[in-house]
């Protein structure tokens, strides 16, 4: 994980200090930086990166907070649960083509308030998605990071004694969610913190989303670099670079004031919490985090049945809240071009996750067997890739690739999404994993089999259902890949999320809503196999089904 | 003394606080009882003795098993039985299958013969294509110890092996697994916390991290 993530800021390092032989610069020279110094919208970008970055996080964790705070072991809480991988799957760039399906002047939300409620018979010249204060952006953000924090939140859930220490502090009186928050908060934090970071870093160097919701004129630094990064002007590259290193410092410095953040809060909230408020005023809260909860996944849901009726509409004029007419005309026009991205999604997204499974499975089993788990320094670096904002080491790695003459074809794009499918998958098979009870194992060999054997008729079987499920997370993570997919694959391997924000920005509705409802579904369709598998194989197996 | 189960010299540490110390023979058909309460090293000189011993501990000594000394060799290589509190037959298997898994050799005919042969010693005929989950916990532990017994062990390690059963299933099945071993003249190892347990053994008992009072 530190091989690819260190050749990648080496490789923007070089060239940001304007040293890309390849290309004719010969360095070292500050040109890169001063040219980056020159950019106009230099400040502007910086600060959309970093507000868009801090408020998606802070909005989605207050909102990931509140829900389960007010709402963890009720019956609301299990519709929560159960809308949340359909949720999580819903690749990014679906998600934000989604929200400006629904938001934008002329979107399906204008048109059911219109001309009823707002009057309107045409819709109105709205900056909306795209506006400059990037809050479209931090919305977009916001509705597919709650899912993720929130899935990170139960799986935390499951190692503090959350239901205990809340019953005894709801025995002294405390309410709901001020019982939470004084008493189940901080142990779920400490085990959330990296995930927060990531989502953290992830908002503020994100590309397909930016370049869907965010405005263009300054884009987010990311959005620039990319732009940067594909200038026929050989010397943008150099700029280039020197802004990914600015991007990362970006993260860096966010991180920093993050971390100095949780420390001015601690020191409060054990104020708070040894103060002796019972804080019951906090309950009413409760329906607030429900709606936000419920509004997010809206946002998200909502968007993919715009997308999805755009997709097939015939004619769909202004105010009307629905088509004239429903036609299969633009998936027939779409069918070759969709065809070779859903061959290119499944061969790269199969390929990354057979290996990422495999290794991560290798590297399960050796922990095992060796009886050494995987420590801190481990654990972070396996979130490297997912600290280190895409944009900051991507078009250094390029560059190198490049050099090596090792730009071409599916299998560099295959590696590059390795790099992110693995933690992923590590991440989801990791802990049902360990556990397995490995008295089984011990049964298994004091019945005369050899570790091999017990490994794959035994604990492979039994685990079948979360090797699926990571398999899946994967999956989902390969689809939605869009920065790798571009730049190592140098526009020459055009996934089905390659082409549904290629399309974004030129405006054709039915096109996007096919290619963004078959990104979805490349997405999803994984999940529904890892649910609907393990129920065929083992319909006969009852102490399988949990 | 060839036969039967040594226990030479045993030491087992974690770190460098010493937890159990063993000088012991178990004569074949005969039961070494190890009492003691939860925590004191008694499940850790059973892995130690079947070879899944966590690196966090380190042992000294000799384990022999009918003259043949099994010390370094893995599990498999042990020729010991175990069977714990939980049945821990194998979810995704039938209890045919479950059976098979634990017999080696044998064409499939044999195999087919032997295993339903088993089920009918055990009173449980006819049972080899039912989900291990359908059957009762009595009849799970039965199967689980035909398991074993079909893998032809040495030597038998009972961990707790009857504390989740109910006191009637509990006799009846404790009576079972001491018979076989009789019969069979299998040197037992049984840990556990029931003086009933080390009643019903008859043989030797060790008490472990008891202060004499």
């Amino acid at each position: 994980m530190l091989g690819p993530v260190a050749a990648g800021l080496w490789g923007a390092l070089l060239p940001a200090m304007g040293h890309l032989p390849a290309a004719g610069f010969i360095g070292p020279s500050l040109e890169a930086w001063s040219a980056l110094g020159a950019w106009p919208g230099l400040g502007d970008s910086i600060r959309l990166s970093l507000v868009t970055g801090l408020l998606a996080t802070l909005i989605s964790l207050a909102i990931v907070t509140l829900i389960v705070a007010g709402w963890w072991g009720t019956r609301p809480f299990n519709w929560i649960e159960r809308a949340l991988s359909p949720l999580l799957s819903v690749p990014h760039a679906a998600a934000a083509l989604g929200l400006a399906f629904l938001i934008a002047p002329s979107g399906w939300l204008a048109r059911l308030a219109s001309p009823g409620i707002t009057g309107w018979d045409r819709p109105p010249d709205w900056l909306i998605p795209g506006d400059p204060w990037g809050l479209s952006l931090t919305a977009g953000l916001v509705a597919k990071e709650v899912p993720f924090l929130l899935l990170m939140t139960l799986a935390a859930l499951g190692q503090v004694r959350a239901r205990a220490m809340l019953t005894s502090a709801q025995a002294m009186g405390y309410g709901r969610i001020a019982g939470w928050l004084k008493v189940v908060f901080p142990a779920v934090y400490a085990q959330i913190r990296l995930p927060v970071f990531v989502v953290l870093a992830y908002s503020m160097s994100v590309v397909d989303m930016a370049l869907i919701l965010g405005p263009s004129t300054p884009a987010t630094l990311s959005v620039q670099i990319v732009r940067w990064m594909s200038d026929p002007d050989l010397s943008m590259r150099l700029v280039a670079s020197a802004a990914a290193l600015l991007q990362l410092a970006l993260v860096l410095v966010a991180l920093a004031a993050w971390r100095g953040g949780e420390i001015a809060l601690l020191r409060w909230g054990i104020a708070w919490a040894t103060g002796g408020g019972r804080g019951a005023m906090l309950d009413p809260l409760r329906p607030l985090g429900l709606g936000l909860g419920a509004l997010s996944a809206l946002a998200v849901l909502g968007g993919i049945a715009a997308m999805a009726l755009w997709s097939v509409a015939a004619g769909w004029r202004f105010p009307d809240a629905l088509p004239e007419a429903l036609t299969a005309r633009s998936w027939m026009r779409h069918a070759d071009g969709l065809g070779a991205a859903v061959g290119d999604t499944a061969l790269v997204a199969l390929v990354a996750v057979a290996l990422a499974v495999a290794l991560t499975v290798g590297c399960l089993e050796a922990e095992f067997r060796r009886g050494r788990p995987i420590g801190r320094a481990g654990i972070w670096l396996l979130y490297l890739p997912l600290i280190v904002p895409q944009t900051a080491f991507l078009p250094g790695l390029q560059t190198l690739l490049l050099r090596l003459g090792a730009d071409r074809g599916a299998l560099p794009v295959i590696a590059a999404h390795l790099v992110f499918v693995l933690p992923y998958v590590f991440l989801s098979l990791g802990d049902p994993w360990r556990a397995w009870d490995t008295r089984q194992a011990t049964v298994g060999a004091a019945l005369g089999a050899s570790p091999g054997r017990v490994f794959l008729r035994v604990r492979l079987p039994m685990l079948l259902r979360p090797i699926l499920v990571a398999a899946a997370v994967g999956a989902a993570v390969s689809v939605g890949q869009y920065l790798p997919t571009l730049l190592i694959g140098g526009g020459r391997v055009a996934t089905l999320t390659t082409e549904a924000v290629a399309l974004a920005s030129g405006g054709d509705r039915r096109a996007i809503g096919v290619f963004a409802l078959a990104q979805t579904g490349a997405a999803l369709l994984p999940f529904a196999l890892a649910t609907l598998l393990p129920l065929v194989l083992w319909r006969n197996r009852r102490g399988l089904h949990g | 003394m060839a036969e039967g189960l040594t226990i030479q010299a045993v030491e087992i540490r974690k770190g460098d606080q010493p937890l159990i110390a063993l000088d012991r023979h178990v004569a074949p058909g005969t039961v070494l009882t190890v009492m003691g309460p939860s925590g004191v090293g008694k499940s850790t000189l059973l892995s130690y003795l079947i070879g899944t011993l966590d690196p966090a501990f380190t042992a000294r000594g000799r384990v022999i098993l009918n003259g043949r000394d099994v010390t370094g060799l893995p599990t498999a290589r042990r020729g010991m039985g175990i069977l714990f509190q939980d049945d821990l037959l194998f979810p995704h298997l039938s209890v045919g299958g479950n059976l098979a898994f634990g017999l080696a050799g044998g064409d499939r005919a044999a195999r087919r013969e032997r295993i339903a042969a088993a089920l009918d010693e055990v009173g449980l005929a006819g049972f080899e294509n039912r989900d291990p989950a359908t059957v009762s916990g009595g009849q799970r532990a039965r199967v689980s110890l035909m398991r074993m017994l079909l893998a032809d062990p040495h030597a038998l390690l009972l961990d707790e092996a009857f504390s989740r059963l109910d006191a009637a299933r509990r006799e009846s099945t404790r009576a079972m697994v001491f018979d076989t071993a009789r019969a069979r003249s299998l040197p037992v190892v049984m840990v556990t916390h029931d003086a009933d347990d080390a009643a019903a053994a008859g043989g030797p008992v060790i008490r472990l991290g008891d202060t004499p009072r």
